[in-house]
This record gives structure tokens, C-alpha cells and sequence, in this order.
């Protein structure tokens, strides 16, 4: 028997080192594996170097390095003054940007652009965030009392009289107009081949029509009745405050259960008085600032702003609708979103500015900026409705079911199971909606609003400032603005998607 | 004795409630009506309204407004069309305006979409960052931004015509557009088309043929020779019989401007050049998610089976990324030919720029010319979803099989 080190098998000696790994990692390795590690691959890479070359370094180079920066008017860009051939006009820039932001918003009101927009920043940046708490209040503040207080800033102008007023002034006009109605067939009947029929069904109309007069007849006297008083807007506020307090009472349960609901009643109303004295809404509020005045980046934002939070509501509904059984309504809600979707939005902008006037009464008109919104609401919603469909698509039958199990009404199961997961799923789809909104913003311009794009093809024309590289400066500044605003979305719905598909990861 | 199985009684009550009402019965056909008077009631209400409005400015409702003279130029006509041409001409050389420069964008769309989503597919690192620099930024900018980026500020940088960029002295690049050589009919033009024509339909045939006798009998018949011959041979030799089918008339400089050769308007290349650019990046996306849909095992597979990487590509992967991107790429087509409409912006003189623009500036008839403006849009997109049903019809008829 030998020792074990006298086999023949085992080695002496140490083996030589062998050379370390090519490196795959890291820049030496990126450059290694991606960029040089074939024939064909060196010729892509040199092909996309100089293609990189020929536009970042003259696009540097005109922003930065041949730029502009100081001057009082074209002068300061012209390449006769300058010594070089300009790139970058920024001080037409400065000198514009008032313009390019309020518009011809005037001076000294511009503080409450400012604020606006501050309030915005305030109440939207928390929603954005999906750790904090309170999510539900958070967004009834952003999406129902903002709006409010929003177009009460920027537009100005007080309020008369408060939720009684209104209710009754709208209730007059919804009967007036059966009674019009009435009257219109009861005329039509006298020259008709069917006129009996129509004068029995005129009448009946009419008769509705008084019917109607009558069951409102307290609140138009009661209404009648505060315009009486001095204090017609914290009179009326005060019963409307009660009145609904009280409903909220006795739907959230009286005595046993309704606490809740009427501390939470109560607590907004008086959010509200508090927003009514601060503002002076009572008596006149703040001086008025006609739309026609407004422009800039404020018009883009308020246009997209009021898009998105209009949108939603339609969305869904025509989702609703679009799913439920009744024929009728999915039938009207399935033409209502093909039209709406099969329409370019420029005429639908068309259809906004011109043929919407011919639709309302004669003695009513509606503002510029009211007109396009309505347009956008309309178009954006069917849109929106398409990906709330969606989320509806991808909630199982049996959470439905299981609601019904448990007794809930329709109106319960829907808002209560199904929307809140459908619209979770949704969320991302929603955001690409809002991106493509925003840039859609910028068609009003071609209506004669003057939105940021608009201000900026606006500012062109100023014979100050023309120079060779005004429209190269000019579209530099806009696009860096709309890219901040759409990559911004477009990184947080890739956030929330990858959030909503975290369980999925593996 | 037997007992057949007794029918269940007819309820023709419960049946018609289903039909009218849905699910919810009698509930739901009372909510119809309510919805139905509202409905109604507002359709009323705009009617009327719409009379009363239309009688104070003393516009005549109706479409014979079609019959009478436009009275304006347009800057780009496909058909010939003067100023004392009527409202309804002027519809159509706007329609076809608006079909031009869709079809134009839509191939250039395709063919730059799908070189970028080659690009962020490449394995090269700086090529793939390249593409998604692209589409990152393209996509992040309104499109009418766009527009007006190519018309206001490019094609305005450019020289006049007497400086105009000369493309190898055959197309000249100015500001007041691209000129190029203008065809001219020749001797060999009737011959050479009918002969193109024909090999066009012989080698769809020859396809036809191949693919059948592939699925019915397994047989593999070569048949890319006869059809290069079919489609470039013989109209080759049918330009040595019959002389050359056309020839090209150059453009020349005389004075301010050119002479001979076709005008491209600015208007059109920066419409072109916007809607293409645009398009292209979300068509980019769309094709890099449908090859990306396809697992990685096909590919295995098809090399397990001793096919090649070409064929691998062509007969397996390929197929089954055109489900995928197919119906969304059709949606960027029909989204193209809607943002055309843009034109309206720079005046290139499209459907809603001469007809939903000058024509109801000029006749005021609101209601009729936005309703066909739309009707055309919608009868467009209406017809490419009926197209596209049929498709995913079909996909799911051969996915089911």
C-alpha cells in the first residue's frame, strides 16, 4: 500500500492562473458586448455616433453655446451686432413670457393666476402620492370645490343667490320650456291633418306644464321672497344648508345612524360660507376678467384642467351605460362614443364654436372658452369611456354576484365594488388619456383662443423681435414646456403600472 | 306507454319584457321612456331653437347652397377646379386633398416606424437609445406643435428659390416647396401598365397557387423567380418593344421661380413631414410590443426543428406579431387620417381647411357642412373598424381551429 501522495492521479503542483473573465459588466463590458462585438455592430454604432453628432452638437450649440442671453430688442440677436452667427434669441423670451404665460391677463390681477395655480399644485401633488392618507377627501376637494374656486379666481365675479335660487330658477326654466312646447303642437294643431290628436296631446302637455308650475310654486315664491331681504345670499345659503343637512340626515339613518352624515353635511357647508366671505362672493367678489382677455400657458392648463376633471364623469357614465342591459340607453351610449371617437377633434371644435350657438336660445350666448371646453368634455369622454369600459371588463362576474348576494342594490354594487376596483385598473390608461389631452389642448388655438402654442405663434408676428432664429428660439421654449408636462405623466403611469402589477412580479 | 317530456309553457309576457327592458324588467322599460322624453325633449328644444336662430340671420337651411359658386382658389387641386366652380366640387378636391397627404403619411409612417422599432430592438446599445430618444421626445409634443415646427420655422429657414438646395440638379428644396421632375407620358405607356398590371395579378395568382398546394398537399413550390420576372422582366421587355412609357420633365430656373417640373407645396411637406414623423413613433412602439409578444420559444423551437433564423423569422415569429399589431396599427392609420385635419392650421387646403373652413365663412351654413365634414370622418372610421371586425374575426376563427 503507497501513500496517497504517491498516486499518480493526484498533482504536485499549483495550476497556473488562469486569465480573468472577459469583463461583461460595467462601461468596459457595455462597450464590449453592445457596441463593438461584431463587424455589423461597429457599423451601427458608427452610424448612430454620427447620426447623434449631427443633431445634439448643432441643437447644443444653438441653445447654449451661440445663444443670446441679454438685449432690449432684436438688435441683440442679429448677427451684424453680435460678431457671430446667433443661435438662441432668450431675450425674446423674457420679453415674452407674461405673454406666453397669462396672456393679456392684466397686471395686477395676475396674483391670482399665481394662486390658482398654487392651490392646484397643493391639492394634486398629494393625490399623485399614493402613500398618504385621506385619498377620498382629497380628491372631492380637488375635483368638485377646486373647479369652484378656481373659476371664481380667475374669472372673477360674485354670486346672487345660492342652491335655492338656483334649483328654482333651473325648475322654471324646465317648465317654461314644456309649456312652450305645449303651446308650439297646440298650434301646430290647427293647421294638422291629425289635429285632434295633436290638441288632445298639446293640452296634455300644458296641463303637465301647470302641474308642475304649482309643485314648484313654493320654492319660485320662497326665492321671490329673498331677493326681498338685504341678505339674499346668506339667507338662502342658510336654508339650502339646512334643507340638505337635513335630507343627509334622514338618508344616512336619522336618530340611530344619521350623525355622521349630518357633521359631515355641516362641516362643508361651513367650509363653504368660509370660501364665500373670504372671496366677498356675497357682494360682488373679485373685479371680472373676460376670457377673451386670458391666454398663455393658463388657458392650456385651464383647458386641460377642466377636460380631465369633466371627462371622467362622462366616461363613466357612458361606461355604465354602454354595459347595461336596458336597450335603449346602451344603444344611445354605444352611438353617443362611436361618433364622438370617429370625429377628428378640430371638428369637433368646429362644431363647438359654430353650431353649438345655433342649438341655444337666441337671447343666450356662451363664451368662447365655454364652447371649446364643452367640445373637449364631450370628445375627451368618450374616450375615457372606452378605458373605464375596460377596468368594467376586467372585474370578475362573481364580485357582482357576490354584491347581489349580500342584497346590495345596483346603484350600491356598482359604486361601491365594482368602480372602485375598475378604475384602480385603469389608472394608467386614464393618464395616457390626460397626455393625450393636454396636447390636444393646443388645438383651441386654431379656434381663436390663445393658448400657449397659440400666444407663441402670436408673438412671431412682433416686428421687435423678428430675427432669423425668433421661431427656432420660440419653439424651443414651448416644446421644452410641453415635454416637462407629458414626460412627467407618462413616467407616472408607468409608475402607478408598475405599482398595480407589483404582485405579479416575480 | 311513454310520456314525452312536456314543453315548458310559453311566456310570451316574460319574453317581451326581456326584449324591451333587459334585465331589470319593467323597471328598466320605464326608465326607456323616461330617458326616451328627455331624449326627446332636448332634441325639441334644439330644433326649435336651431329654426328660430337660422331665421334671425336669414340663412336658408338645406344643401342647395352645393349647387352655387364657390368663388375662391384653392392652392392644391388633384381634379381640375377654377373659382366659378360649385361649393360641391370644391368638396371633393378638398376630400381629395385630405386623401393625399393621408396616404402619403401613412406609407412614410410605416416604413420610419418600423426602421425605429428595428432600432430599440437592436442589440446595439447606442442604436436602441437612439430610437428611444425618438420616440421619448416625438411623442411627448402635440402634433400641431409639430406642424407648425416644420411650416413656421424649417421651411421658413429655407433659402428662396434663386438659392434654392439643388438634390443632384433633379428636385430643388426652397421655401416656396419642393420641386420635382414631372412624368410625361410616352409611347409605351398604355403597353407598359397593362403589362405591369398583369404581372401584378399573375404573381398574386402564382402566391395563391403556392400556398395551396403547400396546405393541401405539403408540396413547396419556388416561386420568387417567376415572380421578379413577372413583375420587373416583362415590363422590361416591354419597354424595349414599345420605347420608353414615360419621361421626365426637368425643372429649370427662370427668374424668381421655376419652370416645368411639379410644385410641392410647403404646405403639404410640412403636413407630410409632421404627420409621418409623429405617426411613426407610435407606430414604432406598437410594432416592438408585437415582436416582443411573441414568447422566445418559438424562436427555439423553430431552430429545434432545423428551420434557419430567416425562416424562423418569416414563417413563425412574424405571423403571429402581425396579430398583435395589426388592429392597433390600422387605429394609428385611422388616428393619421383624422390628424390630417390639423391642415386646417398651415392652409394646406384639406377637407375641413376649404370646406368646414372658407366655404362656411363664406355661405355661413354651419349645420350642413359640419355635419357632412364629420359624416366623411366618421363614414371613414366606421368603414375601418367594419374591416377590422372581419380580421379579428377571422384571427380568432384560425386561432380556434
Amino acid at each position: 500500500m503507497s501513500d496517497i501522495t504517491s498516486s499518480s492521479f493526484v498533482r504536485q503542483d499549483l495550476l497556473n492562473e488562469r486569465p480573468a473573465p472577459v469583463k461583461t459588466t460595467g462601461f468596459i463590458g457595455l462597450v464590449r458586448t453592445r457596441l463593438f462585438n461584431s463587424p455589423t455592430n461597429i457599423l451601427l454604432t458608427i452610424v448612430g455616433a454620427l447620426l447623434l453628432w449631427f443633431t445634439i452638437i448643432p441643437s447644443v450649440k444653438f441653445l447654449m453655446v451661440d445663444a443670446v442671453w441679454t438685449g432690449h430688442d432684436r438688435t441683440a440677436c442679429l448677427t451684424e451686432t453680435a460678431g457671430f452667427a446667433v443661435g438662441a434669441c432668450w431675450p425674446y423670451i423674457q420679453a415674452k413670457l407674461p405673454q406666453l404665460i397669462y396672456g393679456f391677463y392684466p397686471e395686477a390681477e395676475r396674483w391670482r393666476v399665481n394662486l390658482t395655480l398654487v392651490l392646484a399644485a397643493v391639492l394634486l401633488l398629494p393625490l399623485l402620492i399614493p402613500r398618504l392618507p385621506s385619498k377620498g377627501l382629497n380628491a372631492g376637494l380637488f375635483f368638485f370645490a377646486f373647479p369652484v374656486v378656481a373659476f371664481f379666481l380667475l374669472y372673477g365675479g360674485g354670486i346672487t343667490g345660492f342652491g335655492l335660487s338656483w334649483t328654482a330658477g333651473l325648475l322654471q326654466l324646465f317648465d317654461d320650456s314644456i309649456i312652450g312646447a305645449g303651446r308650439a303642437v297646440l298650434a301646430l294643431s290647427k293647421s294638422s291633418a291629425i289635429g285632434p290628436l295633436l290638441w288632445v296631446a298639446g293640452n296634455l302637455i300644458v296641463l303637465v306644464g301647470t302641474a308642475i308650475y304649482w309643485l314648484i310654486f313654493p320654492l319660485t315664491w320662497l326665492r321671490d321672497q329673498l331677493q326681498g331681504t338685504g341678505q339674499s345670499v346668506w339667507a338662502d345659503f342658510a336654508i339650502t344648508a339646512a334643507i340638505v343637512s337635513l335630507i343627509a340626515f334622514v338618508l344616512g339613518g336619522g336618530v340611530r345612524t344619521g350623525g355622521r352624515a349630518l357633521t359631515s353635511s355641516i362641516a362643508t357647508f361651513v367650509a363653504i360660507a368660509i370660501v364665500i366671505k373670504l372671496m366677498g362672493l356675497d357682494h360682488g367678489g373679485l373685479p371680472v376678467v373676460s376670457t377673451n382677455l386670458w391666454g398663455g400657458l393658463l388657458v392650456t392648463l385651464v383647458v386641460s384642467v377642466t377636460g380631465i376633471v369633466t371627462s371622467l364623469p362622462i366616461g363613466i357614465a357612458l361606461a355604465l351605460g354602454r354595459r347595461s342591459t336596458i336597450p335603449l340607453i346602451r344603444i344611445f351610449s354605444i352611438a353617443f362614443i362611436e361618433f364622438w371617437r370617429g370625429v377628428p377633434l378640430i371638428t369637433v371644435l368646429f362644431f363647438a364654436t359654430y353650431m353649438l350657438p345655433l342649438f341655444l336660445p337666441g337671447n343666450f350666448t356662451i363664451d368662447g372658452l365655454v364652447r371649446a371646453l364643452i367640445g373637449i368634455a364631450l370628445f375627451t369622454g368618450a374616450y375615457q369611456a372606452e378605458n373605464v369600459r375596460g377596468g368594467l371588463a376586467a372585474i370578475p362576474r362573481g364580485q357582482g354576484e357576490a354584491a347581489a348576494a349580500l342584497g346590495l342594490s345596483w346603484w350600491k354594487t356598482t359604486s361601491l365594488i365594482v368602480l372602485p376596483q375598475a378604475l384602480r385598473h385603469v389608472i394608467p390608461n386614464l393618464v395616457n388619456s390626460f397626455i393625450s389631452l393636454f396636447k390636444d389642448t393646443s388645438l383651441v388655438s386654431i379656434v381663436a383662443l390663445f393658448d400657449l402654442l397659440g400666444s407663441l405663434r402670436a408673438s412671431f408676428s412682433d416686428p421687435k423681435w423678428s430675427t432669423p432664429s425668433t421661431a427656432f428660439t420660440g419653439f424651443a421654449f414651448a416644446g421644452i414646456i410641453y415635454f416637462i408636462f407629458c414626460f412627467g405623466m407618462s413616467r407616472y403611469s408607468l409608475f402607478v403600472e408598475h405599482r398595480l402589477n407589483a404582485h405579479r412580479r416575480n | 306507454m311513454s310520456t314525452e317530456a312536456r314543453k315548458p309553457p310559453t311566456q310570451i309576457a316574460l319574453k317581451i319584457r326581456r326584449v324591451l327592458g333587459g334585465k331589470t324588467g319593467w323597471n328598466g322599460i320605464a326608465v326607456q321612456f323616461v330617458f326616451a322624453a328627455v331624449l326627446g325633449w332636448i332634441a325639441y328644444e334644439i330644433v326649435s331653437n336651431a329654426r328660430a336662430n337660422l331665421e334671425n340671420q336669414h340663412i336658408a337651411a338645406g344643401f342647395g347652397f352645393l349647387r352655387n359658386n364657390a368663388g375662391f382658389d384653392v392652392n392644391q387641386t388633384l381634379i381640375s377646379y377654377t373659382g366659378s366652380d360649385t361649393f360641391l366640387r370644391v368638396f371633393v378636391v378638398g376630400l381629395l386633398n385630405t386623401l393625399v397627404v393621408s396616404v402619403v403619411g401613412i406609407f412614410f409612417a410605416t416604413v420610419i416606424g418600423f426602421i425605429v422599432a428595428l432600432c430599440r430592438l437592436s442589440p446595439n446599445w447606442l442604436l436602441s437609445r437612439i430610437g428611444e430618444l425618438y420616440v421619448e421626445i416625438i411623442r411627448n409634443l402635440p402634433l400641431l406643435f409639430q406642424i407648425l415646427f416644420w411650416y413656421l420655422a424649417v421651411l421658413a429657414a429655407l433659402p428662396n428659390p434663386r438659392q434654392s438646395i439643388s438634390l443632384f440638379g433633379l428636385a430643388f428644396v426652397s421655401n416656396r416647396g419642393l420641386v420635382i421632375p414631372r412624368p410625361i407620358g410616352e409611347s409605351g405607356f398604355e403597353a407598359f401598365v397593362v403589362v405591369l398590371a398583369l404581372g401584378i395579378v399573375a404573381s398574386l395568382a402564382l402566391r395563391v397557387h403556392a400556398r395551396r398546394a403547400l396546405f393541401q398537399r405539403g408540396q413547396v413550390i419556388r416561386i420568387w423567380p417567376y415572380v421578379l420576372g413577372l413583375l420587373f422582366g416583362l415590363p422590361l421587355v416591354t419597354m424595349l418593344i414599345f420605347g420608353l412609357p414615360f419621361s421626365f420633365e426637368l425643372p429649370q430656373l427662370k427668374g424668381f421661380n421655376f419652370a416645368g417640373g411639379s410644385r410641392i407645396i410647403p404646405e403639404f411637406v410640412a403636413l407630410t413631414l409632421a404627420l409621418s414623423t409623429y405617426t411613426a413613433s407610435f407606430i414604432a412602439e406598437i410594432v416592438r410590443a408585437g415582436i416582443l409578444s411573441v414568447h422566445s420559444g418559438q424562436m427555439e423551437a423553430g431552430s429545434s426543428l432545423g428551420l434557419s433564423r430567416g425562416t424562423t423569422l418569416r414563417l413563425i415569429v412574424v405571423p403571429q406579431a402581425m396579430r398583435v399589431i395589426v388592429p392597433p396599427l390600422t387605429n394609428q392609420y385611422l388616428n393619421l387620417t383624422k390628424n390630417s385635419s390639423l391642415a386646417v392650421a398651415i392652409g394646406y387646403p384639406d377637407l375641413v381647411s376649404v370646406f368646414a373652413g372658407t366655404s362656411l365663412s363664406q355661405t355661413g351654413q354651419a349645420i350642413e357642412i359640419i355635419a357632412m365634414t364629420m359624416g366623411v370622418y366618421l363614414l371613414i372610421s366606421l368603414l375601418t373598424s367594419a374591416v377590422m371586425s372581419v380580421y379579428g374575426w377571422r384571427v380568432s376563427r384560425s386561432l380556434g381551429a
